[in-house]
């Protein structure tokens, strides 16, 4: 019989349960990083005795007290008088601790919510924050981190280990921030659930079956997020941006994996039920007040293209609009050549080359062949051919990837 | 991953579902659900009407035969379904476990749901299909 608890069914429960296993460790010891590590430990424990004895009735219970045993063994061996031993030992009492095992939901959401918070503390590397995340609160293990970012397993270690240090060392507190602090720290959290999803969409190397489940499961922690956090709109904005640039996955490679650019995509190919939702999320974001921050603009114009019936069609006098406004919130050169390219569609080359020219005298896209791929592309369409010529040459130069460089040189080649 | 997890029930499960308080049911199952929505996995769910209110068609004869319900036995009969995007195969399974769906005889069936490109997409049916998933949004 397959149901006894194999490895497979073992993982499963944990990718349901990790969250709440290690919020609850972390509340009753007050410890996150040794929470982890017993988090761990029970996981280690199950991995040996369910495939052998059949999983427990409650696997989660089982997990959480096994985690608890260890807890008191840890402060045992520290200090036998340890006051937050004699705290622990007390709470424990004679059934060996299953008794809250039935989650006070509140209690949960705010569990999940402060190790969210705490995965992605500022004091951490970029890559500690995600990997931490993707273990605590989206149960995967160091070797599904290590193949979805194609490192070794030994790497995701460390820098677990080390991100573990950094929070004890920092005296990091396990707890969701005080207001005042949230919304800064709201940014750490989105960027990190936004990294991995590009981690995760961008195709351009591995194993991409892997890849994509790390997009979906960005998906599924913005979801998470947006059900934690319903009162702030860049929670919904980021997963309406996900699932809007989702939506196009399937139309954004070609049978031989080469990518496919916006205005050649199949948009018959476009997936509506995650237009559906990435919409519903937008509306949500702008229910909510406040405006829309960077994440909602982007999937504002996101959804643009997704009700678009080609590029012909889009409304790029909003795109424009909203480009401007994203450009106001956060200001960078690739957002003002996105712009460019939007103004030249709603009002014509001759109307984007001024922001173009502008950015070029700024040089702040010194070594990115976008620049003059964008404006070659203008002066072609302005019929400015010897210009076009010299500025796609240069955009060849430029260009590191090579899918994007025959793109370029096609380009060229039809100038003739 | 798409998979469906069909429910399953027989005339003693509906029976013993008669004896609970209505909103205890409802509670239940809309615990599981919160739950579900929760973990950011659940794609879509219903739950069909009394099969007593059903039709069957048996294809045995030519043309086939058309019966009402109720039928002799309900055990084979499908009482809803939830469609959840997981990650395998066994995440499905751990939580079709949690459903609130306990009683004598009371099944759930998991499938996984193909994706419409799984399909030869050169067929024209299936590109038929795909213009009606689009048009609808059930793509």
């Amino acid at each position: 019989m397959a149901d006894t608890g194999g490895r497979e069914a073992v993982a499963a429960v944990w990718r349901i349960e990790s969250a709440r296993i290690v919020g609850a460790l972390a509340r009753y010891t007050g410890d996150f990083a040794l929470a982890e590590d017993l988090a761990q430990e029970a996981l280690a424990e199950a991995l040996v005795t369910w495939p052998r004895d059949g999983a427990p009735r409650n696997p989660a219970g089982w997990l959480l007290t096994v985690g608890r045993r260890r807890a008191i063994d840890t402060f045992r061996r520290r200090a036998a008088l340890d006051e937050r031993y004699a705290v622990l030992a007390h709470d424990l009492g004679e059934d060996g601790g299953t008794a809250d095992i039935h989650w006070d939901p509140d209690q949960i959401d705010d569990d999940v919510l402060a190790l969210m918070f705490i995965s992605c503390h500022p004091v951490l590397s970029r890559e500690a924050r995600v990997a931490l995340t993707l273990r605590v609160v989206g149960g995967l293990t160091s070797d599904e981190i290590a193949k979805a970012f194609l490192v070794p397993t030994a790497t995701v270690q460390a820098r677990i280990t080390r991100a573990k240090k950094t929070l004890g060392a920092a005296r990091v507190p396990f707890e969701v921030p005080p207001a005042e602090e949230r919304a800064q720290r709201l940014g750490s959290v989105l960027s990190v659930v936004y990294l991995i999803f590009t981690e995760g969409s961008s195709a351009s190397s591995g194993d991409r079956l892997i890849r994509f489940d790390l997009a979906g499961e960005a998906q599924r922690l913005a979801r998470v997020l947006t059900r934690l956090m319903p009162r702030e709109p860049e929670a919904h904005g980021l997963l309406a941006l996900l699932e809007l640039t989702a939506a196009r996955f399937p139309a954004r490679t070609g049978p031989d994996g080469e990518p496919v650019l916006l205005e050649d995509q199949d948009r018959r190919r476009w997936d509506r039920a995650a237009i559906r939702r990435g919409r519903a999320a937008l509306a949500r974001a702008e229910q909510v007040g406040r405006g829309l921050g960077a994440y909602g603009l982007q999937a504002a114009i996101a959804e643009c293209h997704a009700v678009a019936e080609s590029v012909r069609a889009t409304d790029w006098d909003r795109v424009v609009l909203i480009y401007e406004a994203l450009g106001r919130l956060a200001p960078s050169p690739v957002v003002d050549l996105n712009r460019a390219v939007a103004v030249s569609m709603a009002k014509g080359p001759a109307a984007a080359l001024p922001i173009v020219d502008e950015l070029a005298a700024a040089g702040t896209l010194p070594n990115s062949h976008l620049l003059a791929s964008v404006r070659g592309e203008l002066l072609t369409r302005m019929g400015r051919t010897e210009e076009a010529r010299a500025d796609l040459e240069q955009a060849i130069r430029l260009c590191a990837n090579e899918r994007e460089r025959v793109v370029l040189e096609r380009k060229l080649t039809a100038l003739g | 991953m798409k998979y469906m997890l069909i429910m399953r029930a027989t005339d003693e499960t509906f029976q013993a579902f008669q004896d609970v308080d209505f909103n205890e049911v409802m509670a239940a199952m809309g615990r599981f659900n919160d739950e579900l929505i929760r973990a950011g996995v659940l794609v879509a769910a219903e739950g069909l009407e009394d099969a007593a209110e059903g039709v069957v068609v048996d294809y045995s004869s030519e043309p086939p035969v058309a019966t009402d319900g109720p039928y002799g036995e309900t055990k084979e009969l499908f009482g809803g379904f939830w469609i959840l995007n997981v990650a395998s195969k066994e995440e499905a399974v751990e939580w079709a476990k949690r459903a609130p769906l306990a009683g004598p005889g009371s099944k759930c069936e998991i499938r996984r749901v193909p994706s419409i490109d799984e399909f030869p997409q050169d067929n024209e049916w299936i590109q038929k299909e795909k213009a009606w998933r689009e048009a609808t949004g059930q793509l």
